[in-house]
């Protein structure tokens, strides 16, 4: 017979204090020991996570009103344009958005992370007036205790799988995938492997819109696929993405989140962007789950991409696995390459233990998806026609 | 032995071989990291020095005496321990082997090995690391 769990059964477990909780690194041990009908017998949930840069993040923030009131058009926040063509004082602060006087060494990602931190943040808004909001310039300072919501949106995160990243032109290349060497100097990767949240679940079983989660430090939940969400792609014979794969959207309240969790970042000659800490359990509800979080970073294979070619489409030079990766060197074409990561596993690993420890204390309960996300959805490029060719 | 050094140089002696002096007279074997010397000014060298070590601090001596102000630099960088991540982009372009990812996955900073290039306090993306030199 085989092994199955429900959610509710789990979640009392979690409230009794009695659920056995690992990571996904440790449940690779225990299932090569207890075998896998008695692995997903014994445990009950497993926790994932990862600490990379992610672009795609923001924040919503409303003001309040001031008096008189003004309906903001142009704001910035110490010195950082926010978006504002929405309600009177609500707005989006996108992490990649650089100041006008710092550039990128200060952006939308520092300034999210000063508010985490409490810090005091200057906001200047000009408005044309209206008969409801006559008010034309604000000039103050706000915290995130001054103002009503701020909470953190993430369009796109936790990519299930990524490129690894090398340059075979002469020159030396500055990208999100950091400094690449030229002549095949150097390999960035970027990932959690084994303990990443869409490797544990492939094609969606657990994860999925209403999902509770650890987000930079404090609750959070999956609320919507990803951007970019390429469900569709091509997988090997474990459901494992060849090519980029699943996102998510992530939402969570900024006012709890904590630096240790989230952390701006300045990729050279590149931008801003910043580091997003998230942690997903997965409820362990039959032995393909199990089978599922027990993959190994032997397992897990990504392209080497060459971004030095200047082109949407850029070529691979072949696939290699995070195992590989993780050695600090490959061999490629008879040459032996460094290779480096741009996500850290010693956060991930931390907060994969943090979000341990809720689960233990029965303080934090797994929400089954509201719904699950499509596997067969493809991805679009933007093609540039002309009118009548749409 | 090896020792970095930082000399500062007046501009009576931009014109004196030193160098030369340290190599031939204390049998050192020199890697010159970084030079700027505009004669009969001032002048500055950033050295990686390898010899004996009596030799090395015999040499030190010697520049004290000409009048050359001797930095002994023991690392070139720094790196902040609360704003590192630990997240590795440093380690990519380390041609040296200065940063490397220990057994646990964090940042590790050998800083005899360390040439100054000073590319990791541009690969930093958390901006954790800066030069003391």
């Amino acid at each position: 017979m085989t092994v199955k769990k429900s959610y509710e059964e789990i979640n009392e477990k979690i409230k009794s204090g009695e659920a056995v909780v690992v990571t996904a690194e440790e449940v690779i041990d225990i299932v090569k020991e207890k075998g896998m009908k008695e692995a997903t017998k014994y445990v009950d949930v497993v926790t994932t996570a990862t600490f990379g840069p992610m672009c795609s993040t923001g924040a919503f923030l409303n003001f309040g009103h001031s008096d008189p009131p003004i309906r903001m058009s142009e704001i910035y926040l110490n010195g950082v344009s926010a978006y504002g063509g929405l309600a009177a004082v609500d707005v989006y602060i996108g992490a990649t958005e650089e100041s006008k006087e710092k550039g990128m060494e200060y952006g939308g990602a520092h300034v999210i992370c000063d508010l985490i931190d409490g810090k005091k943040v200057h906001l200047m808004a000009t408005a044309r007036g209206t008969d409801c909001y006559p008010c034309k310039e604000v000039e103050t300072y706000i915290t995130k205790d001054s103002i009503n919501e701020a909470y953190l949106f993430n369009p796109r995160n936790c990519y299930q799988n990524y490129n690894a990243a090398i340059n075979t032109s002469d020159k030396r290349i500055y990208t999100y995938m950091g400094i690449l060497q030229p002549n095949k100097g150097n390999i960035t990767y970027s990932t959690s492997g084994q303990l990443s949240p869409l490797l544990n679940d492939p094609l969606y079983r657990t994860i999925g819109i209403g999902t509770r989660i650890f987000l930079a430090g404090t609750v959070g939940y999956v609320s919507w696929q990803g951007t970019q969400f390429n469900s569709g792609g091509a997988r090997d014979e474990r459901g494992i993405p060849l090519g980029g794969g699943g996102t998510l959207a992530l939402i969570g309240n900024l006012k709890n989140m904590s630096t240790e969790y989230i952390r701006p970042a300045v990729f050279e000659k590149y931008g801003t962007s910043i580091f997003v800490g998230v942690g997903i359990p997965i409820p362990i509800i039959d032995e393909e789950m199990m089978k599922h979080v027990s993959i190994e970073d032997k397992d897990i294979y990504t392209n080497i991409i060459d971004y030095s070619v200047k082109r949407r489409s850029k070529p691979s030079l072949g696939r290699v696995s995070y195992e590989e990766l993780r050695r600090g060197k490959i061999t490629l074409d008879g040459k032996e390459i460094k290779t480096a990561p741009l996500s850290s596993l010693q956060k991930a690993r931390k907060i994969a233990d943090e979000l341990k420890t809720w689960i233990k204390k029965g303080e934090f309960l797994i929400q089954e998806p509201v719904q699950t996300f499509p596997t067969n959805n493809k991805l679009k490029s933007l093609e540039i026609v002309e009118e009548e060719e749409v | 032995m090896k020792k970095l050094l930082l000399l500062s140089f007046p501009s009576n002696l931009t014109g004196e071989p030193i160098t030369y002096t340290l190599i031939k007279n204390y049998d050192l074997k020199i890697n010159i990291l970084r030079a700027s010397i505009d004669y009969n000014i001032e002048g500055s060298l950033f050295l990686q020095v390898e010899g004996l070590e009596e030799k090395l601090d015999l040499s030190i001596k010697y520049l004290k005496i000409k009048g050359v102000k001797v930095k002994v630099i023991n690392t070139a960088i720094t790196i902040d321990e609360d704003k590192c991540v630990n997240c590795g982009a440093c380690t990519a372009i380390c041609e040296v082997g200065a940063l490397t990812m220990d057994e646990s996955w964090k940042v590790t900073f050998k800083k005899h090995r360390c040439l100054d290039c000073k590319l990791c306090i541009k690969a930093c993306p958390v901006r954790a690391i800066t030069s003391i030199v």
